[in-house]
């Protein structure tokens, strides 16, 4: 007697066959989507709804509906406007500090003069800022740059600076300079890191045919490494700008936003206007205008990887 | 058939778990809720040890500790407020108390006082708000000067200054800039600003003035504040104060104190265990804030509070009173301040340590000779109009204002805030 399989008639019909078939894709990505529901369009969606209201979170009273009312406050206040151009300094000046660093040490560690030992070694030492969460490299700058710190004193014997210590993180002139120094330090082994695996996928033949066309170093670089690497240095530096836009930790651990608001960014700014001022609502709109712009560069990254894989 | 066990089965827990809860009940324990930061800052197991007292003083009521750390529960005690699950009994800051009070998220204490029939004598002090009492400290950890004493001998100094001019002599002959060494240290970064609170509006309250007037800012014509900043501005104008005074923190402080940098500080007692620890070998004192020459009034001194106070929604407000009153009672009170290294917010109260060790017995002295001073607690958004006043302060330093346009810049933003 042979094996036989009994196959019992669907009890569907073939419409309700159709439909299963058309729902089973969205059941399988319903886990997904309630997640992504529950854990970002929720929270967004309320903090939009917050930055049109009046009186929220920290008052049992019902809120009131002011429109754009916080907006408009934020967009008359001069502390609002210079955390704006203090975040896209910071941004714009790390993008780029990032860059520079990224990729002249990626190329080092890339150069055919440097022995695979050495690399290796270099390597390590160069990721380290990487390695830091930012309130460890917050404490170790500030440990740095206080005035009896390290810094100081190296400027003091060698004689290079004289009449006192200089208050790099307490200075209006300095801190948020000093800020942006710290936040590329902490940021250009992602570059690095990035640039390297890039400069490792150029084909070789390429720089050989430029030498043999009499190609100097600067021509090289400039005519084959960067137009090669241009996908990756438009995606690192979109997003680089994303981040570092959010910036909080680094800020407030190291000088809180001041001297006198002189570091003040968007990010300080609405955790103050927020614990600290409990204006739930106006950190609610300073936080809808960041996201906003990070949208913006979104879309930019958005296109910029379309273009890639097209 | 094995469906059917299943429900057999969780019948069964249901009517146990009913059972018990009838049970539970029948007993008429109250359990209270005592959400704090204290505990975690107390030797391991000392807080639990003193609620186990109060239970067994108080059949039928248990205490639950809800424990964070500070910065945790201030976030716990606002979310609780707005939602109304704020836990029955809360420890307190002053400076959360009126924005706590505006959410009528505490109950009245002087309410439920009078139900007790309670005598607030032995109260060293009562966070009002409107003739009601909202918040009590349970222990305080005050803000007196303390003293390098080897820094100030060897610049011929043989005693704590008792006015400014003897304070701004005393950080002048201490200052040395070539060894490092400055006569003051003030703490200004505006992470925490509570350096205004501490150590800037700390001169005025020394001296009896206030910055307020009937609980409005009172900052421009202010005699006594326009004097207090003119002192600290001369002093910085000088030279005499460690550099880095923008973004230095409360811990920036105590750390040039405590590795000799600096002569004179004022901080916490809460720090007299720290230095002693990072620095055995320091010899350092106590004393009272300087007043303006001439002023032999009693001297404010600022501070800080373990505060407590109970929540309008709680069901169980009378027993959360009792729990209250446990706490500030003399013996409970000596032992919470003893373990906490603070001094009591009992008057009657006598913390151990005052006896053992000579430097906490000065600053006791310190301490009974002065009254608390800190009128930032109860103050609505506290840490902003520190910052508000910090910042304005800020450029003054600098130069960057006059004293008149510094005050009247903070008077403004208080005014906008307090009004």
């Amino acid at each position: 007697m042979s094996d036989s399989v009994v196959v019992s008639p669907s009890p569907l019909s073939p419409r309700g066959m159709r439909w299963r078939t058309r729902l089973t894709p969205y059941v399988f990505l319903l886990p997904a989507l309630l997640l992504f529901a529950a854990l970002s369009v929720v929270p967004i969606v309320t903090v939009i709804y917050y930055s049109t209201m009046d009186n929220v979170v920290i008052t049992r009273d019902a809120p009131s509906f002011i429109g754009l009312g916080n907006y408009v406050e934020l967009l008359t206040s001069s502390v609002f406007l210079q955390a704006t151009m203090n975040t896209v300094i910071l941004a714009s000046v790390s993008v780029v500090g990032h860059f520079i660093l990224g990729l002249g040490f990626a190329m080092l560690l890339d150069s055919p003069f440097v022995g695979p030992m050495a690399k290796a070694v270099f390597r390590v030492i160069y990721i380290l800022p990487w390695v830091f969460t930012a309130s460890i490299i917050a404490i170790l700058w500030r440990l740095l740059l206080s005035p009896n710190g390290v810094v100081n004193y190296a400027l003091s014997a060698t004689g290079i600076a004289s009449g006192g210590p200089i208050e790099w993180l307490g200075s209006t002139e300095l801190a948020l300079p000093s800020v942006v120094f710290i936040n590329i330090w902490a940021g250009y082994p992602f570059y690095m890191v990035s640039f390297l695996a890039g400069l490792q996928g150029i084909p070789a033949s390429l720089y050989e045919a430029a030498k043999i066309d009499g190609a100097n170093a600067l021509q090289l670089t400039w005519h084959i490494t960067l137009p090669q690497l241009r996908p990756i240095i438009i995606s690192l530096a979109i997003l680089d700008f994303i981040w570092t836009t959010h910036q909080f930790t680094l800020v407030w651990m190291t000088t809180a936003g001041g001297p006198i608001r002189a570091s003040e960014v968007l990010s300080t700014f609405t955790y103050k206007a927020a614990f600290s001022s409990n204006e739930f609502a106006l950190a609610s709109a300073a936080a809808v205008v960041i996201l906003v712009m990070s949208v913006i560069i979104g879309v930019f990254y958005v296109r910029s990887q379309q273009q890639a894989s097209a | 058939m094995m469906a059917r066990r299943l429900l057999t089965v969780l019948l069964s827990v249901l009517v146990m778990a009913m059972g018990a809860t009838v049970f539970a009940q029948s007993s008429e324990t109250v359990t209270l809720e005592f959400a704090q930061w204290w505990a975690p800052e107390l030797p391991e197991g000392e807080f639990r040890a003193l609620m186990d007292d109060f239970e067994a003083q108080n059949p039928g009521i248990e205490v639950e500790l809800l424990s964070g750390p500070y910065s945790a529960t201030r976030s716990q005690i606002i979310a609780g407020a707005a939602t109304g699950t704020l836990a029955d009994v809360v420890g307190l800051d002053g400076a959360w108390v009126n924005d706590l009070v505006q959410q009528g998220a505490l109950a009245s204490l002087s309410q439920l006082m009078s139900a007790a029939d309670y005598d607030d004598a032995a109260l060293a002090a009562q966070i009002r708000l409107g003739g009601d009492t909202y918040m009590i400290p349970v222990v305080n950890f005050v803000y007196p000067l303390f003293l390098n004493l080897d820094l100030l001998e060897q610049a011929g100094i043989d005693a704590g200054p008792s006015t400014r001019s003897e304070f701004a002599d005393a950080a002048r002959a201490v200052t040395n800039p070539d060894a490092n060494v400055y006569g003051w240290v003030l703490p200004l970064s505006m992470q925490q600003p509570n350096g205004v609170q501490n150590d800037v509006m700390s001169w005025v309250w020394a001296n009896g003035g206030s910055m307020l007037d009937d609980g409005q800012a009172d900052l421009v014509g202010n005699e006594q504040v326009r004097s207090a900043m003119e002192f600290i501005k001369g002093l910085y104008d000088e030279g005499v104060i460690a550099p880095g005074v923008f973004s230095m923190r409360e811990q920036d402080k105590v750390e040039e104190f405590t590795n000799e940098r600096v002569g004179m500080m004022i901080s916490s007692l809460a720090h007299i265990n720290l230095i002693r620890d990072r620095n055995p070998d320091l010899r350092f004192g106590i004393s009272a804030l300087p007043a303006v020459e001439g002023n032999t009034g009693a001297r404010g001194l600022p501070y800080a509070s373990w505060g407590i106070g109970v929540s309008g929604d709680s069901e169980n407000q009378a027993e959360a009173w009792k729990l209250v009153e446990f706490l500030m009672s003399q013996e409970a009170n000596s032992r919470l301040s003893s373990i906490a290294n603070a001094f009591p917010g009992n008057v009657d109260a006598t913390p151990d340590f005052v006896t053992t060790d000579d430097l906490f017995a000065d600053a006791f002295e310190v301490f009974q000779d002065g009254y608390l001073a800190n009128e930032f607690v109860g103050l609505p958004v506290a840490e902003t109009l520190m910052r508000q006043f910090g910042e304005p302060l800020q450029r003054y330093l600098d130069g960057d204002l006059s004293l008149e346009a510094f005050l009247a810049d903070a008077q403004a933003a208080w005014e906008e805030e307090l009004e």
